[in-house]
């Protein structure tokens, strides 16, 4: 088990220092930052221009300037937004929380849909429920997310004024953008409970259920569907990458104040260190969640250590 | 007895028209999105920039010459939804030949030879996974500008590991066996071992991979372009037009209906097809 560990972890280790690696040189390539916070500042001088690289550190090599926004990182600290000097930690922990609330209330809205249609599809293997099922999973991969967004604000906030269109206004705005999130990822999630529960419904235990006369309600979701919980949360678990991507087209839709919008706002503004910073921390995140889940299910089923 | 058998054929028979009835809308589907936009020159010889601005936001269904209706620019919707394909068919199969070709490069010297290449590539995987898509082209896009081109090449990028890891895992399956190690106990080469004995053999899974990743690189591109991380804007795309039937979501509904449902029966025929192609090809479930 302690082998295991260390193996997940050192792996996270390393994808945190690609990505970050990744990020900086990205950032690198937009050219000199100094240039592009004296603009609009009148006559710069090269003068001010060496004061501006020397106080954020500019002038120093790539290498160094790397680690030193990891020992930051470490810390907490991501720099200074470019407008008006605000830290960027401050930024992203205003948005971070929209972003992950609107993740966590997708994901258990889609369970809500996926779980029963997919058992649903599984019992009825081949009827007719099974094919509309099936159908209705294939038609929802294949349309955009952001779509399905615009679709629902003119049905619910413009046809129907029933919904506000964007932006945190309470509760209810969190419903359009997490059903949206929710259908789409329903679409997956059916197939899969429809697979695992299909392996599942095989296994002699499920047989043993139904002969003790146990009613079909309780052998399907008690005996059956508690035996597929593992597989299910591991692939949603690597689905959480998927989920975040889509979430931040959304946020753009919605205007939700999450780290989306922040993202798009500071490449609307080229305000680089608000955009490394939040690409940075959505990737810390993503790796975070599957290291969990891989670790998680390293607990549950020792098979998968020796992998 | 008799009965169950007939009973379980019968279903079987019911199933299998069922799947060839899906078979056939994804031909029908992918063959008239593909035909169209093939003749989209011929069809609409304006590329549809033409602006018709007596006819401006003319709805749907109203006027012959504009059957899917106008923008509020005067430009007809079904013109420049069927050259707008252009470029989603552009960025969707040109994006997957390449990824495939360098993914499956890769997948074949990882599998084949194992050691330092086999880790490169697991460890690009493990990146890949933390990464998706949009977070690369949000950080890349952003700086180094968008364009078909910079659209294409960041998807290569980031997906030839689905590729490799696919043949990979299939390599390391077929080396040990029967008919690969008489080959090789005959002597054969490496490469000729590849060529004639590997490949043919990946082939199935591959192709099933690429056709449901044309479906999904033509969703990726017109979220960019809805973003204003993709092609020009001022070019005809459907995620372009989705962007401006955004702004005009109040007023012309069919501005932003139409390129979506061109996506969405595009994306579907493809889908469809794929799935065919895994019951067919694949029927133990490896992609």
């Amino acid at each position: 088990m302690i082998g295991f560990l260390l193996k997940r972890v050192l792996q996270a280790v390393f994808v945190i220092v690609a990505v970050t690696l990744l990020v900086s040189y990205a950032v690198r390539l937009t050219g000199d930052p100094a240039i592009m916070l004296s603009q609009g500042a009148g006559s710069v001088s090269e003068q001010d221009l060496q004061n501006i690289r020397q106080a954020l550190g500019l002038n120093r090599p790539f290498p160094v300037q790397y680690l030193s926004y990891m020992q930051g990182i470490v810390t907490g600290d991501f720099g200074r937004s470019f407008m008006g000097g605000t830290s960027v930690a401050h930024l992203i922990g205003d948005a971070l929380p929209a972003t992950l609330l609107l993740a966590f209330v997708s994901l258990a809205l889609s369970l809500v849909i996926s779980v029963p249609l997919g058992v649903h599809a599984a019992v009825h293997k081949g009827k007719a429920a099974d094919q509309a099922i099936r159908i209705f999973s294939l038609i929802g991969l294949s349309f955009p997310n952001f779509w399905l967004a615009l679709m629902l604000v003119l049905l619910l906030s413009i046809t129907f004024p029933l919904l506000p269109p964007s932006g945190w206004d309470g509760p209810v705005s969190l419903i359009m953008p997490a059903l949206t999130m929710a259908v789409i990822l329903s679409a997956t999630n059916v197939r899969l409970v429809r697979t695992t529960m299909l392996e599942t419904l095989s296994a002699q235990y499920v047989m043993v259920a139904r002969s003790k006369g146990l009613r079909e309600r309780v052998v399907l979701y008690k005996h059956a569907l508690r035996n597929c919980s593992i597989p299910l949360i591991t692939y949603m678990g690597l689905q959480f990458g998927g989920l975040i991507g889509g979430i931040v087209v959304i946020e753009k839709v919605f205007n939700w104040p999450g780290m989306g919008t922040l993202a798009f706002d500071a490449i609307a503004s080229r305000d680089y260190p608000v955009l490394q910073g939040s690409v940075t921390v959505l990737a810390l995140v993503i790796i975070i969640v599957n290291l969990l889940v891989d670790i998680a299910y390293g607990i549950v089923d020792p098979r998968i250590r020796i992998r | 007895m008799q009965t169950t058998l007939t009973d379980t054929a019968g279903k079987r028979r019911s199933r299998n028209r069922f799947r060839s009835l899906e078979f056939v809308m994804g031909v029908v589907l992918t063959g008239a999105v593909v035909l169209a936009v093939l003749f989209s020159g011929w069809l609409f010889p304006d590329g549809g920039e033409g602006m018709d601005l007596a006819a401006r936001l003319t709805p749907p269904f109203q006027s012959l010459a504009h059957v899917l209706g106008t923008d509020p620019l005067g430009r007809d919707v079904l013109a420049r939804m069927v050259v707008g394909g252009q470029i989603s068919l552009t960025a969707g199969f040109v994006s997957v030949i390449f990824g495939a070709l360098l993914g499956t490069v890769m997948g074949l010297i990882a599998g084949y030879y194992r050691g330092f290449w086999d880790m490169i590539v697991m460890r690009f995987a493990d990146v890949q996974l933390a990464l998706p898509f949009i977070l690369v082209a949000i950080t890349f896009i952003s700086i180094l500008g968008g364009g078909l081109f910079n659209v294409i090449f960041f998807m290569v990028i980031s997906q030839w590991v689905q590729y490799a890891r696919l043949v990979r895992g299939q390599v390391l399956a077929l080396r040990e066996r029967e008919f690969v190690q008489a080959a090789r106990a005959f002597g054969v080469r490496d490469l000729a071992m590849i060529r004639h004995h590997i490949v043919p053999n990946l082939l199935g899974p591959l192709i099933i991979l690429m056709a449901l990743n044309v479906a999904n690189n033509i969703l990726l591109e017109s979220s960019l372009t809805f973003l204003g991380l993709g092609v020009d804007p001022t070019i005809p795309s459907w995620g372009g037009m989705l962007a401006d039937g955004r702004t005009y979501l109040q007023t012309a509904w069919w501005v932003s209906v139409f390129p979506g449902l061109a996506i969405m029966l595009t994306v579907l025929g493809l889908n469809l097809l794929g799935d065919w192609l895994r019951d067919r090809l694949d029927p133990t479930g490896k992609v």
